[in-house]
Parts: structure tokens; C-alpha cells; sequence
């Protein structure tokens, strides 16, 4: 074996962009690195963060994780289960309402269905507007009309999930193709049956699908949304930690993980069977 | 003009029209046996969150109603009449914006540099060992299904009140999510640098370093920023709990009837949730161009 001898001079007169790259290039890397860690100093510090209180409450929280073993709900089990019962519920429901608002709606922020922009851009500011205040929010708004309680967790599942479905629905609208509209529009269609048998068609499978994964993460969204009062397992977990039952915590938590993971699976198989193999986002 | 449309003879007509019935009428069978399982839960389920029609329409008047008060000064007068007294407690209100933008700012950062430490152990085609894998999956599983706002809850409890307990709690969420869409982009990197890198008689440690980093940093930087974005509005709401930031502020004024700050609290987050996600859109658009925008 012999060993080539590396010209490493003519090499560097071949490729100068890769040995003598400008300063300005070869500083702008660290630079950034070195003013994000700078922002990050400065970040922990504004947040009191102290190594000590980092380290008391790691120990704190190795205290809390070990009592958390084993997992046991004593004798609240039943109760568990209905608070359970009652988040899936308002994840169902809360979508379902939404989806059910959304739809006309999007058809208004739709491209193809109104072509006018001055139409449209109210439409869609107002979406928008919706999406910006998080979950939990619309739920204390809905509590302060409606009551504590599970009802209040349905609506604030349906207002904010109506922002997302009505961009997402136009935004499957937009993607449809213009071919089966213009055929409906050829046979002496209306307007009505041009988005009945022209379009609704092509959207409604994208529109099952987007609910059903919506169902599916609205379970955690529902399990949140429990902790500022608006039913639900979120509710007992909330009350467990504050009263410091850590088995039952931990029981809860499982609880929800497991419940997750099941709604997880069942709307994955019928998503599948719903839009088929084509188009599984 | 006249047209002519070429009409198939009676007995043609009706076989087909027969065969058409048939299948329209099995799937419609289909479809409604399915809405009426669907009817059916969504009943079982307005009975289990105690759906109240009663109390939906006696308060519908209220919700609507609530708007009007939050957008109405103490004084009777509307909001916008008066920009410097609905918005009197901007400087607080700034500030604890500027601080829940730190804790998603340094929560974000703290997620993704555990996010980039765990990915490669978690990714089919760069772990060490299957059981790694198996591990780091299942934390990384966890610690994204547990919402944001439960560990927030836990560590309100073990590091007490404060933006602290805020930080951690995102920056465990942020882990878990940026961990598993990190070992995705991991698994689609191309391997064969990887093998020229293993042949000159490299460690695990250079192959990562000098084969699967250089290919896979754009994608990491782009789904960072798009965890930033996302935990702004994760860290607005941090607040409900004690765990810091501007929902701190909100809880207060809902819970207390301050209406009009309600809504001016409401526009401050609402708009700078705008700002951040015009800038990072703006972001990861110019550094990385179109193409890894999903």
C-alpha cells in the first residue's frame, strides 16, 4: 500500500471557497450561537433561575416521583372513570360542534367558492382571530357564562376548534379539483349543486379525516382544560396534585396516557378506512 | 343550434339504472348505519358532560353579552374611544409579555438541545443498540403525551411558584416533541456518508458529528422555530397555574370581572402571537427556503 502524497497547497489554490472562505461567512455561525447563549443567560437569569433552587427542587422532585410508587387510585376508582368518561365526551362533542359551525363557514373563506378578496379577508381575519386565544382560555370565558362543570369544556373545545377546522376545511376546498365543478356547471347545475356533487364529494373524506385527528388531540386538550375548572379527569388531576396524593396522580396520568394511546389507535384504523391509502396525512 | 343527446334503447337503460340503484343504495346503507353509531355516541356523550340546552339558551345572551362588557370601560364608554385608559397597565402587561416570550425563548432552546442529545439514540438507523432505542423512545413518549400544563402543575409543587417551574415544564414538552420529529429527520438522512465516515475507522461520536449533523441541522433549526411559535401560546396561558408569564395577569382579570382588561390583555397576547408568527414564518422561509418549510 503506498500512501499519496497531498498536494495540499494546489488543492487550496483549486478550492478556495472551501479553505479561505470570507471572515464573514465563517464568523456568522458563531456569532449566532453566541448571541442565542447570550439571550439564554440573560433569559435564566431574568427567571430566577438559581442552581440551588434548580438542585433543592430536582431532590423535591425525586421525592415526589418516588412516592408517586405504585400507582393507585384507593377507593376513587369509580369516579376516575366517569371524570374519564366525561373528557372523552367533551372531546367528541366539542369537535363534533365545531366541525358542524365550520364547514358553511370555510366555504366562505374558500378561494374557489368566493371569489371576492374583500369577502373573504373579514372571514379570514376573524378565524384567525379565534386561533390566537388558546383552549384554555375560551374554557374560563365559557365558565364565567355557562358554570363550572363539563358543558362549559364543550363549548371552549368547539370555538377553538372552529378557528382551526374553518382555515383547515378552506384550505381542502382550495385543494379540490376545479374539473367535477366546471362538469356539474356544464350539465346546467346551480351553484348549490356545484358544491353538493361537484365538490362535496372530493372534501368530505379530507374533512372526516382532519376531524378525527382533531377528536384525537382534543383528548389532551380536554384533559387540560379540566385544570382551570371545566370538567373532566383534568379536574381531578388538578384537585389530586394540589392535596398532594401523589399515587392517585399517578394513577391519573397513566389513566390519560392509556386513554390516549386507545383513541390514538381506533381513529388511525378508521381514518385508514375512511380515506384510504392514498392520502393518510 | 339544436343538439343532439344519444339516448341507449329502454331495456339497455334499465338494467344499467338497476345496477346503478343497487350500489348507490348499499353504500347509502353504509353511510347511514354509520351516522346513526355516530348519533348514538354523540348522545351517550351529551349526557356524560351534562349538556344542558336549557342553560346553553338561558346564557347564550351572556356569552355574546361578555364580549360587549370586555370591550366596554368602566366609565360606559367603548374601548377604542379611549386607547390610553383600556390599555392603562401597558408597561406591566409588556413586561410579563416579554417574560413569557423568555420562558418559551429559554424553554425552546433547553427542549431542543435535550431534543438533539437524545435524537440520534432514537432514530432506526444511527442507534447504538435496539433496547437505547427502546428507552429513549418511550421517554420521549412520555414526554410529550403528559400536556405542557400538568408538569407545570408538578413543578409548580417540587420548584415553587414562578416562571421557573414555566420553563421546565415547556422545555420537557418541547423535548419530546422536537426529540421524535428530530429522529425522523435522522432516519430520512442520507446513510452513505455515514459509511465512508465509519470506513476511515471513525467512532460513533465522529459519524454523527461529521456524517448525519452537516445533512440534518436546516430541519432541526426550521422545527425549533416552529416550536418557539408554538409554545408562545403554550407559555401565555403558563400563567393559570403560577407558573409565570402573562397568563398570570389574564387569570386575574377573568376570574375578578376586570373586563376591559380582559380585552386589552387578550389583544396584547393575540397580537404577539401574530408578530411571532410572521417573524418566524419570515425566519425559516429565508434560511432555509421553501422547501423545508413543512
Amino acid at each position: 500500500m503506498t500512501r499519496q502524497e497531498v498536494d495540499t497547497r494546489a488543492l487550496r489554490a483549486r478550492y478556495p471557497d472551501v479553505f479561505d472562505r470570507p471572515a464573514s461567512a465563517r464568523l456568522a455561525m458563531p456569532a449566532m450561537i453566541a448571541a442565542a447563549f447570550a439571550v439564554l443567560i440573560y433569559g435564566l437569569v431574568d427567571l430566577d433561575f438559581s442552581p440551588s433552587r434548580f438542585l433543592a427542587g430536582l431532590s423535591q422532585l425525586g421525592w415526589i416521583s418516588l412516592m408517586m410508587i405504585p400507582p393507585d387510585p384507593g377507593s376513587s376508582l369509580p369516579v376516575y372513570l366517569k371524570a374519564l368518561g366525561e373528557t372523552l365526551s367533551i372531546a367528541l362533542l366539542g369537535t363534533t360542534l365545531a366541525a358542524l359551525f365550520a364547514l358553511p363557514v370555510s366555504l366562505l373563506a374558500a378561494r374557489n367558492i368566493v371569489p371576492s378578496k374583500i369577502l373573504r379577508f373579514p372571514v379570514r381575519r376573524f378565524l384567525d382571530s379565534i386561533r390566537g386565544v388558546d383552549t384554555l382560555i375560551w374554557a374560563l370565558v365559557w365558565i364565567n357564562v355557562v358554570g363550572l362543570g363539563p358543558f362549559a369544556g364543550v363549548l371552549a373545545i368547539a370555538v377553538s376548534d372552529f378557528g382551526a377546522f374553518g382555515k383547515l376545511f378552506s384550505e381542502a376546498i382550495e385543494g379540490a379539483d376545479q374539473k367535477q365543478v366546471e362538469g356539474i356547471r356544464a350539465s346546467g347545475g346551480s351553484k348549490l349543486h356545484e358544491i353538493r356533487f361537484g365538490l362535496l364529494p372530493q372534501v368530505l373524506p379530507v374533512i372526516a379525516g382532519q376531524v378525527l385527528y382533531f377528536i384525537e388531540s382534543n383528548t389532551r386538550s380536554a384533559t387540560i382544560i379540566g385544570i382551570v375548572g371545566a370538567g373532566g379527569i383534568g379536574l381531578q388531576l388538578a384537585e389530586q396534585i394540589r392535596v398532594l396524593e401523589w399515587q392517585k396522580v399517578s394513577f391519573l396520568i397513566l389513566m390519560i396516557l392509556v386513554a390516549v394511546a386507545a383513541i390514538d389507535f381506533i381513529s388511525g384504523k378508521l381514518r385508514f378506512a375512511i380515506i384510504g391509502r392514498r392520502a393518510v396525512a | 343550434m339544436t343538439t343532439a343527446v344519444s339516448i341507449l334503447p329502454e331495456q339497455q337503460l334499465a338494467v344499467l339504472n338497476g345496477a346503478y340503484r343497487q350500489a348507490v343504495a348499499r353504500r347509502r346503507l353504509r353511510v347511514l348505519f354509520g351516522a346513526a353509531i355516530f348519533a348514538a355516541a354523540l348522545l351517550l356523550a351529551a349526557i356524560g358532560a351534562e349538556v344542558n340546552l336549557r342553560t346553553l339558551f338561558t346564557y347564550f345572551g351572556n356569552f355574546v353579552s361578555y364580549f360587549d362588557r370586555i370591550l366596554t370601560l368602566d366609565s360606559g364608554q367603548r374601548v377604542w374611544t379611549d386607547v390610553g385608559e383600556w390599555l392603562w397597565g401597558w408597561r406591566k402587561w409588556l413586561k410579563m409579555l416579554g417574560e413569557t416570550l423568555l420562558i418559551s425563548y429559554v424553554g425552546t432552546l433547553i427542549g431542543a438541545t435535550l431534543a438533539f442529545g437524545l435524537n440520534f439514540f432514537a432514530a432506526e438507523n444511527t442507534s447504538p443498540a435496539p433496547w437505547l432505542r427502546f428507552v429513549v423512545r418511550r421517554l420521549l413518549e412520555f414526554a410529550r403525551t403528559v400536556p405542557g400544563i400538568v408538569f407545570a402543575l408538578v413543578f409548580v409543587i417540587a420548584f415553587g411558584l414562578g416562571p421557573m417551574a414555566g420553563v421546565l415544564a415547556i422545555a420537557i414538552h418541547s423535548t419530546g416533541a422536537l426529540g421524535k420529529l428530530f429522529s425522523e429527520i435522522v432516519e430520512n438522512a442520507d446513510m452513505k456518508p455515514v459509511e465512508g465516515i465509519r470506513s476511515t475507522g471513525a467512532s460513533w461520536l465522529s459519524c454523527m458529528r461529521f456524517a448525519v449533523v452537516p445533512q440534518v441541522t436546516a430541519g432541526y433549526a426550521s422545527y425549533a422555530l416552529l416550536r418557539f411559535e408554538i409554545n408562545v401560546r403554550e407559555a401565555s396561558v403558563m400563567g393559570f397555574v403560577g407558573a409565570g408569564g402573562i397568563g398570570q395577569e389574564l387569570v386575574v382579570a377573568i376570574r375578578k370581572f376586570y373586563y376591559s382588561d380582559v380585552s386589552a390583555i387578550l389583544l396584547t397576547i393575540i397580537v404577539t402571537v401574530f408578530i411571532i408568527d410572521i417573524t418566524t414564518g419570515w425566519l425559516r422561509g429565508r434560511l432555509f427556503g421553501k422547501e423545508a418549510r413543512t
